[in-house]
């Protein structure tokens, strides 16, 4: 099972350590992971994609939310949340096929951000599934380079707490 | 009024009651030791850091006080990393001050740097590496706080040299102000977990309590007797839980697990309910999981939460401080009595007695049944880890907690003497007698040196049987007896290291002498160490092979068992 945690930690030195050791340590799997800033200077958002038995995506949330520096952990399920990825990829599209290519990154609504004769540079987002849809996409092209940032997440506010949307 | 950052330290560390230092000072740390000594702070100057982490923490077993230990940087810091696990693993509070080079030369590789705060981040509660000499008092009291709350734990203070000596305007403690929002409190009593537990309690035909370091450490035995008594069940103690209740109790079942009483393990697998009173479900003590209890109906109160469904689904989880569930508790039970199930733990106990052969050696255990015998079960009892360590945990009835001082999740041999050093520290009017193995002793028998410096009447008995022993027992038992490097056939004469330290040390070879020697030992003005040349190839019983379950407990040895 994969799940998302996203974790609001004090902005303090060495709290990414304490967080990412302590996956090491109790032998949990990262998938990604994020951080960045959030509307309070003071706290950072981390979040993280982990792998596992149900049993033990518990347990990481548990020993998470014991972490000095860790002020609240979210276990969020796909569709009670908006999750996003960014990617840059660089596709391999000589000039016979660049059109082609072109017109595919138009139709997941990603960005050409760099050309050159033999290659098109993408820059698209979304959530998991549109962002796996994508490189499936131009996996037949060749993808020669590729960095992604790993999920980014929020949950739906203001909706109902018994509030289940439709996958 | 404006202090440097050594003193504003040790101000806040006066503050909150913490009197008690051991540690060696060093390059990185001198300025701060400077301090130390111009306030006049207690200090124990140890032979080797790890020495000082062991001392704190028996220090805190036993009186529940928190201790500093106090290193140099580099070597002396990373020598503290054993203490350090050795905390966390069983729950023990201390804080440790380790000095840093200076903030500029952070990350140059500088004479004796080490990365403390990275180092030990996986082995504490939490950890500080200071950077503003502003910071010091809110760091303190964080440290001291968190090791002391919840569940407790080792905190560590990374001090750089140039902090320790930087001035700034310092305000007592009254009127400073966190800039953090209070962290967690303690959780609310889970009323409808006691309730549940209640309802599963009037429903069952065998319930067990099994109480574990968490007994202890929230001060609940006195409430744990009451409860027993009155539910009239029967209750077993983990190895870190010993103490928690009277050892000569009737409702006493020892210990469980790998080296348990045979009556506690029959009982935890026969059980219908178990009540787990702040003890983790350790592999020690529950062997194979899936036949662990099989027919019981699991409760589990303890007040850390990532414990609670770690190792062992529970079907009655409670989060919280022990103590506060027990008195809900007895507020609460109807008294009641179990008698069929009383009738078939008593027989138990009574067919399956803990039990030694006697056969004109000294016998480990007669060593450890003297100590009892002579001290009446009220001193405090200290060991290393290994088959001694077991035979205490199986032969000693305590009389009541905090007597009992013992490293149990790491398993850190050399834990004896220092740790025993620490307790008397902390419980000068108490006979504190180190248990110990030869292997054990060896690897810090150097605080002998402190024993004998600031004179600590500690009593060593040393069970040495010139073998690693528990690696002995298994690899008799599972690998075909290749003793592979687990002899040491030129152990040295413990007794005349003893003497060279300035500490009484006598040999003693023939069973007969035994008593005496113990009584020399226990009358003599200062440390003693008692060298028991044991039987070499005694091994510990019952015992549960590793990854089995504790219904495949084997009693006694293949050769015994065929006899009766």
């Amino acid at each position: 099972m994969r799940q998302v945690y996203s974790i609001l930690v004090n902005n303090h030195a060495g709290v990414l350590s304490h967080v990412a050791g302590l996956f090491t340590r109790r032998g949990y799997n990262i998938e990604s992971i994020a951080a960045g800033p959030t509307e309070d200077a003071t706290i950072t958002r981390i979040v993280i994609v982990a792998f596992g038995e149900e049993n033990e995506l518990d347990q990481i949330a548990k020993q998470l939310r014991k972490l000095y520096d860790v002020r609240e952990v979210e276990q969020i399920s796909y569709n009670q949340a908006v999750t996003r990825e960014l990617v840059l990829a660089t596709i391999k599209a000589p000039i016979s096929q660049r059109s082609e290519v072109i017109q595919l990154a138009n139709a997941f609504g990603a960005q050409v951000i760099n050309m050159t004769d033999d290659t098109v540079t993408l820059e698209a987002s979304g959530n998991d599934h549109k962002v796996r849809t994508l490189l499936k996409a131009f996996e037949g092209y060749g993808i020669s380079q590729m960095a992604r940032t790993g999920m980014i997440s929020l949950p739906y506010d203001g909706m109902p707490e018994d509030w289940e949307p439709i996958a | 009024m404006e202090l440097n950052g050594s003193q504003i330290l040790i101000e806040e560390l006066k503050a909150a009651g913490i009197e008690m230092a051991f540690g060696i000072p060093g390059g990185a740390i001198m300025p701060f030791y400077d301090e130390l000594m111009k306030s006049d702070f207690p200090h124990i100057l140890t032979r080797h850091e790890q020495g000082a982490a062991h001392m704190a923490d028996g220090y805190a077993r036993v009186s529940g006080k928190v201790a500093i230990v106090v290193t140099t940087s580099g070597p002396g810091a990373t020598n503290l990393i054993t203490g350090l696990a050795n905390a966390q693993m069983d729950s023990v509070p201390l804080i440790a001050i380790t000095g840093q080079v200076a903030t500029n030369m952070i990350g140059t590789d500088a004479f004796q740097e080490a990365d403390m705060y990275g180092c030990s981040i996986p082995v504490t509660k939490f950890n500080w590496l200071i950077k503003d000499v502003n910071e010091i008092q809110h760091v303190t009291r964080e440290a001291i706080r968190v090791a002391t709350t919840g569940r407790p734990g080792p905190v560590l203070i990374d001090f750089p040299k140039d902090i320790q000596i930087t001035k700034t305007e310092y305000t007592p403690r009254e009127s400073a102000e966190s800039p953090l929002p209070a962290i967690r409190e303690y959780p609310e009593l889970d009323t409808e977990g006691i309730d549940k537990l209640l309802e599963a309690i009037e429903r069952a035909k065998r319930p067990v309590i099994i109480g574990g370091a968490g007994i202890i450490k929230s001060g609940a035995s006195t409430e744990l007797v009451k409860f027993a008594k009155a539910a009239g069940i029967p209750v077993i103690n983990t190895l870190l839980g010993l103490g928690g209740f009277p050892g000569t109790d009737d409702l006493f079942l020892g210990m469980p697990g790998m080296h348990g009483t045979a009556y506690a393990n029959f009982a935890l697998c026969e059980c219908d309910l178990l009540i787990n009173l702040g003890a983790r479900f350790d592999d020690r003590v529950t062997g194979k999981v899936s036949s662990f209890c099989p027919n019981a109906t699991i409760a589990h109160v303890d007040i850390d939460d990532a414990e609670i469904d770690k190792r062992v689904h529970t079907h009655i989880p409670i989060l919280g401080n022990v103590r506060d569930v027990l008195i809900a508790l007895n507020e609460r039970l109807t008294p009641r009595d179990y008698d069929e199930w009383r009738q078939t733990w008593t027989d138990w106990k009574e067919n399956y007695p803990l039990q030694y052969d006697w056969d004109g050696s000294i016998k480990p255990q007669y060593v450890i049944d003297q100590i009892q015998e002579i001290t009446e079960g009220n001193g405090i009892y200290v060991t290393g880890v290994g088959q001694h360590q077991m035979w205490a945990a199986q032969f000693i009835r305590f009389n009541e907690p905090k007597t009992w001082v013992t490293s149990g999740g790491l398993g850190t041999m050399g834990f004896g003497l220092p740790a025993a050093i620490g307790a008397k520290f902390a419980r000068p009017e108490k006979d504190v007698w180190l248990i110990d193995g030869d292997g054990s002793f060896a690897m810090t028998l150097v605080e002998l040196a402190t024993a004998a410096t600031y004179n600590v009447p500690v009593k060593v008995a040393i069970l040495n049987n010139a073998y690693l022993g528990m690696v002995r027992q298994w690899q008799e038992l599972f690998f075909e007896k290749r003793y592979s490097h687990s002899h040491y056939p030129e152990n040295p004469d413990f007794a005349a290291i003893a003497e060279g330290y300035g500490v009484k040390g006598i040999n003693v070879t023939d069973v007969n002498e035994v008593r005496n020697s113990l009584e020399t030992a226990a009358e003599h003005d200062g440390p003693v160490v008692l060298n028991f040349l044991v039987n070499k190839e005694e091994n510990v019983w019952p015992m549960v092979p590793a990854g089995a379950g504790n219904d495949e407990m084997q009693l006694a040895p293949p050769s015994r068992e065929a006899k009766s």
